[in-house]
C-alpha cells in the first residue's frame, strides 16, 4: 500500500550557515505511530515544521497519499489533513474551550453545534473535557487535551505532537497514551517527537533517528534498549554516571515553614516549604512547570527575600540576604533560564564570568573590575567543563544551549560552593553534555557539597538524588529516599497527593 | 504586506556607522526642507554645517553650545543603558541653576575662591534632589518615570519664574524678573579672551572618567547588564531600586552641574530665559552618541555645530526659527529609523498569518 506520508531529500538550511536538514527522506504509514528521535539541535522541529507548512525547505519533495504535498502555511497542511499538537499551548485562558477551538476554525460552527462535537469527540476518544469550562481554570493535562481535540475535529490523516508529555505528570501519560493508540488503530498517523527513550518504546511503531539534521538510522524501538537508543541519537558510547552512596553530614541548608505571597498574578504561593539539606546530599524536588519552582528558586539564591529564620545556610540565618552575601555564605545557585537570568545574552563570556563570580573569586578590587582575574576565570570555566566557544570574548548569545549551561553550572561549581541550587540543569541540553552535567552534580555532592536540584525530568531525579521531594501547588512533600520512591508514587504526591495535614487538596492546589 | 524580520547578523560596521549615516541623511532632508522654504538649500547647508567650523568664533561659541550638552547627555546614558528613562533633564537643569544660582547671590560682594566650587556643589545637589522625585515615586509607588520628571520640567519653569520673579529679583533691576549679575567670584574663569569657561574641561574629565566608570568599575558593569537582562541583574545581585535612584539621581546632578555652569558662565545672572531644551536635545545626543562618553562628546559637538550654524542661517537666510529645531528633530528620526534597519530588515509577505 502507498505510504501516508514520504519524505524524499529534504534539505534546509538558515542563514548563517546552519544546516537544519540534509537529505532527509523517510516514511510514514497510515495509522503508525512514527517516533522522530534525535538530540537537541538534530533537526526535529524544522522537519516537523517543515510536514506542517510553516517553514519551506530548500530541496526535496513530499507526498501524502501519493499525491505531491508543498504545504504553503499550516492552513494548506490542514486542508490536506495534517495538524499538529504543539509544545507550547495557543490557548486564550479568559475564553472557554469551545471558544478557542472554534478560534482556529476556517468556518465556525454554532457553539451549540460545536460544543455537541467536542462532548462526542472527547467521549470517543477518553479525553474528559467540558466545552464551557475557562481554559484559565484548566490543568496543563486539560489543555493539551484541547488542542487535541482541536486536531481530532478536522479529521486527521496526520498528527504531529511535539514532546507531549514533557508537560504531563505521570498519571496523565498514560490516558493520552491510550488515546493516541486508538487514533491510530482507526488509521490516523502519528508523528510522535520525544526525546524520552522509555515512552518511545512504549509507544511507538517505528523511529526515525536524526542527528545533525540527517537520518542516521530506523528501527523498530520495541527491539531496542533505551541505552541503545541513546547511543544511535549521540553516535557514541554512553558513559554510566558513577555509582553514589549517600553519606549525610551537617545541614548546610535549612528551611523552615517558608511562606511567600506570588509576586505577580501567574506566579504560585509557597506555603509551608520545610526541608533540610545536608553536606553530601543531592536533593531532587519534583514537579510540574508552574507549581512553585521559580519561586522556590528565587527565595534560595537570594533574589526575593523572606523572614530571616525561615531560611538557614549552615547555621546563619539568611532569608534577609541578598544574593551576594548568599554566595559569600557559600550557597550559589544556577537558574534556569539560560539567556537572561542566569547570563545575559549580549555579554562576552568573561562579562558572564564574573556577573556570578565577583564576590568568591575576588574579581573586582576597590569596584574596578580586573580584567586578567575576570579572563582566567572564564578560561577555567571553559576548560574544566569542555565548554565549545571561540574564546572568552564570545557572546553568551552565540553559544548552542548546551555549552552555555556548561559555562554556567561550571561557572558556579568552581566556587566550589558548600550548598548549590540549580534549577533544571539539563533543560534543552542534548544527552552527551546531560551526562557530564549529572556527573559534575554527583562529583561536588562527593566532595562534601549540598545539591539541590529542581527538575521535571524524573528519570534525571531518579538518576542523581540521594533524597527526593514534591513540589505541588506550592507545596513541599516529605522528603523520601530517592530509591525507595516508584513513578507511581511520585506522580501521586505530584498531584499534590502528599498532604498529610487537615487542608483540603483542592484547596492547596488551587 | 510589509513585515519586519530580524537580521541574524546586523553588520557591525554598520552599527557603528549608523550615527554618521543618520547626519547625512539629515542634511539630505535639510536640503529638501530648505528648498522648500524658497532658500538657496546648498547655501543653507554649507552655513549651517562648514562655515562655522572655519570661524574662530563660532568654533568657540560650538564648545559653549556643547558643554551642557554633553554633561546632560552623559547622565542620561547611564539611565537609558539601564533602562531607567529620565526625560525631564531640562526641568533638573533649571533647578541646578537655581540651586547654584542662590548660593552666588547669597554670598553677594562676599565671595572668595570657594565660592564657584560652593556653587557647582549646590548645583548638582539641586539637580540630583530634583530628579529624585521621580525615582523615589517609581521606587515606592510604581510611578513612570518618563511622565513624573517630564512633568517636573513644567514645574521647575514655573518655580524658576517665581523665584526670579520674588525672593531672587535684582534690587535694582526695575521689576525684572531676573537676578542681580552674579560678582565676578561667581563667575566661571574663561580661556583667553573667549567665552569658553572652564565648563568644558569638567565636561571632557567627565567624559573621561564616564568611560571608565562604564567599561572598568562594578557600577558600571550593573547599568549595562540591567539594561542587557533585568532578571540576571537581579541575580548578580544588584538592587533595581537602589539602580533607580543611582541613575536618576546622577543624571540628574550633571544637569544641575550643566545649568549652574550655563547660568555661571555665559548668561551671568538668573533669568526667565534659562531653559531653552539643552535637557531635550540631550536625548538626541544621548542616542546619536551610542549611549557612549566618546561617541556622546563628538555628537554633543554635532548638536552644538547645529545651534551655531542654525543661528546664523536664521539671520544670514532669515530661515525660521524652528527651522532648526525640524532639522534636530530629523537627525534622531534618521538615527532610529537607520539603527531599526541595520537590525531588522523589511520583508514582503506573500500569505496571510502563518
Amino acid at each position: 500500500m502507498t505510504a501516508l506520508l514520504e519524505v524524499r531529500g529534504i534539505s534546509k538550511s538558515y542563514p548563517g550557515g546552519v544546516q537544519a536538514n540534509a537529505d532527509v527522506s523517510f516514511t510514514v504509514e497510515p495509522g503508525e505511530i512514527h517516533a522522530l528521535l534525535g538530540e537537541n539541535g538534530a533537526g526535529k522541529s524544522t522537519l516537523v515544521k517543515i510536514i506542517y507548512g510553516l517553514v519551506h525547505p530548500d530541496a526535496g519533495e513530499m507526498r501524502l497519499a501519493g499525491a505531491p504535498y508543498h504545504p504553503q502555511g499550516p492552513v494548506d497542511a490542514r486542508r490536506a489533513g495534517v495538524t499538529m499538537v504543539f509544545q507550547h499551548f495557543s490557548l486564550f485562558e479568559a475564553l472557554t474551550v469551545a471558544e478557542n477551538i472554534s478560534l482556529g476554525m476556517e468556518k465556525p460552527l454554532r457553539t451549540s453545534e460545536l460544543a455537541s462535537r467536542i462532548r462526542k469527540v472527547s467521549e470517543d476518544y477518553g479525553l474528559a473535557l467540558d466545552p464551557f469550562r475557562l481554559v484559565g481554570d484548566l490543568s496543563v493535562g486539560e489543555r493539551q487535551r484541547v488542542e487535541i481535540v482541536r486536531c481530532l475535529l478536522q479529521d486527521p490523516r496526520l498528527l504531529i505532537m511535539d514532546e507531549p508529555t514533557s508537560v504531563l505528570t505521570p498519571g496523565e501519560v498514560a490516558p493520552l497514551f491510550a488515546t493516541l493508540r486508538r487514533l491510530a488503530a482507526e488509521g490516523c498517523a502519528i508523528l510522535y517527537i520525544s526525546h524520552k527513550l522509555d515512552e518511545i518504546r512504549a509507544l511507538c511503531d517505528r523511529a526515525t533517528v536524526l542527528r545533525a539534521g540527517r537520518v542516521v538510522a530506523s528501527c523498530t524501538p520495541r527491539a531496542e534498549t533505551a541505552r541503545s537508543l541513546a547511543e544511535m541519537m549521540i553516535g557514541e558510547r554512553l558513559v554510566e554516571p558513577p555509582d553514589h552512596r549517600f553519606e549525610p553530614g551537617e545541614s548546610r541548608l535549612s528551611v523552615r515553614n517558608l511562606d511567600l505571597p506570588a509576586d505577580h498574578p501567574h506566579g504560585t504561593t509557597l506555603s509551608n516549604i520545610t526541608f533540610d539539606l545536608r553536606a553530601g546530599e543531592v536533593l531532587g524536588i519534583a514537579g510540574i512547570a508552574g507549581n512553585g519552582q521559580e519561586e522556590l528558586f528565587a527565595v534560595l539564591s537570594g533574589e526575593r527575600r523572606t523572614a530571616p529564620d525561615t531560611i538557614l545556610i549552615g547555621r546563619r540565618p539568611a532569608g534577609r540576604l541578598g544574593p551576594n552575601a548568599r554566595r559569600r555564605l557559600g550557597l550559589l545557585a544556577a537558574p534556569e533560564e539560560r539567556l537572561g537570568h542566569a547570563a545575559a545574552p549580549d555579554l562576552t563570556l568573561a562579562e558572564n564570568a564574573f556577573l556570578a563570580g565577583r564576590v568568591r573569586r575576588g574579581l573586582d578590587r576597590h569596584g574596578f573590575l580586573r580584567f586578567g582575574r575576570i579572563e582566567a576565570f572564564a578560561r577555567d570555566i571553559i576548560r574544566a567543563f569542555d565548554v565549545r566557544t571561540p574564546g572568552t570574548d564570545a557572546k553568551a548569545r552565540a553559544l548552542s544551549g548546551g555549552n552555555l549551561q556548561k559555562f554556567i553550572i561550571g561557572r558556579e561549581m568552581l566556587q566550589e560552593p558548600s550548598v548549590l541550587v540549580v534549577n533544571q540543569p539539563t533543560w534543552g541540553v542534548d544527552a552527551r553534555a546531560a551526562a557530564a552535567i549529572r556527573r559534575a552534580l554527583r562529583e561536588l555532592a562527593g566532595r562534601g557539597a549540598a545539591v539541590l536540584v529542581i527538575s521535571q525530568d524524573l528519570d534525571e531525579l531518579v538518576e542523581i538524588s540521594d533524597t527526593l521531594a514534591v513540589l505541588a501547588g506550592g507545596r513541599l512533600s516529605p522528603q523520601r529516599p530517592a530509591q525507595a520512591l516508584g513513578a507511581e508514587e511520585i506522580g501521586r504526591m505530584m498531584g499534590g497527593g502528599f498532604a498529610s495535614d487537615r487542608r483540603e487538596p483542592a484547596d492547596a492546589a488551587s | 504586506m510589509l513585515r519586519l524580520e530580524p537580521r541574524i547578523r546586523p553588520s557591525a560596521l554598520v552599527e557603528l556607522a549608523t550615527p554618521a549615516i543618520a547626519v547625512l541623511a539629515t542634511i539630505l532632508a535639510g536640503l529638501v526642507l530648505f528648498a522648500a522654504l524658497g532658500k538657496d538649500p546648498v547655501e543653507a547647508v554649507r552655513i549651517i554645517f562648514l562655515d562655522p567650523l572655519f570661524d574662530p568664533y563660532s568654533r568657540s561659541e560650538i564648545l559653549i553650545k556643547s558643554c551642557p550638552l554633553i554633561l546632560i547627555a552623559l547622565g542620561l546614558s547611564f539611565g537609558f543603558r539601564a533602562g531607567i528613562w529620565n526625560i525631564g533633564a531640562e526641568g533638573q537643569y533649571v533647578m541646578g541653576a537655581l540651586a547654584g544660582g542662590t548660593v552666588a547671590l547669597a554670598f553677594h560682594g562676599a565671595g572668595g575662591p570657594w565660592l564657584l566650587p560652593l556653587m557647582a556643589l549646590a548645583g548638582a545637589i539641586g539637580g540630583c534632589a530634583y530628579a529624585l522625585i521621580p525615582a523615589f515615586l517609581k521606587v515606592r509607588f510604581n510611578a513612570n518615570e518618563i511622565l513624573v520628571s517630564l512633568m517636573l520640567v513644567y514645574v521647575a519653569g514655573l518655580f524658576l519664574v517665581a523665584m526670579v520673579s520674588g525672593p531672587l529679583r535684582n534690587p535694582q533691576g526695575f521689576a525684572f524678573p531676573e537676578s542681580r549679575i552674579f560678582d565676578e567670584a561667581a563667575r566661571l574663569p574663561t580661556f583667553g579672551d573667549t567665552r569658553v569657561h572652564i565648563g568644558i574641561a569638567v565636561a571632557l574629565l567627565a567624559v573621561f572618567v564616564a568611560h571608565v566608570v562604564l567599561h572598568r568599575h562594578v557600577f558600571g558593569y550593573a547599568v549595562r547588564l540591567s539594561g542587557a537582562a533585568p532578571r540576571a541583574a537581579a541575580f548578580a545581585g544588584i538592587d533595581r531600586n537602589r539602580m533607580i535612584y543611582a541613575c536618576l539621581g546622577l543624571s540628574g546632578a550633571l544637569a544641575g552641574l550643566a545649568g549652574l555652569f550655563e547660568v555661571a558662565g555665559p548668561i551671568g545672572q538668573l533669568q526667565t530665559s534659562l531653559p531653552v531644551g539643552y535637557g531635550f536635545t540631550a536625548i538626541i545626543v544621548a542616542f546619536l552618541g551610542r549611549l557612549s562618553p566618546i561617541g556622546i562628546l563628538f555628537a554633543g559637538l554635532v548638536m552644538g555645530l547645529t545651534y551655531i550654524g542654525g543661528e546664523t542661517a536664521q539671520f544670514l537666510l532669515r530661515l525660521p526659527a524652528a527651522a532648526i529645531s525640524v532639522f534636530q528633530g530629523m537627525l534622531l528620526f534618521f538615527l532610529l529609523a537607520f539603527d531599526l534597519l541595520t537590525r531588522y530588515r523589511i520583508t514582503r509577505t506573500r500569505s496571510g498569518p502563518a
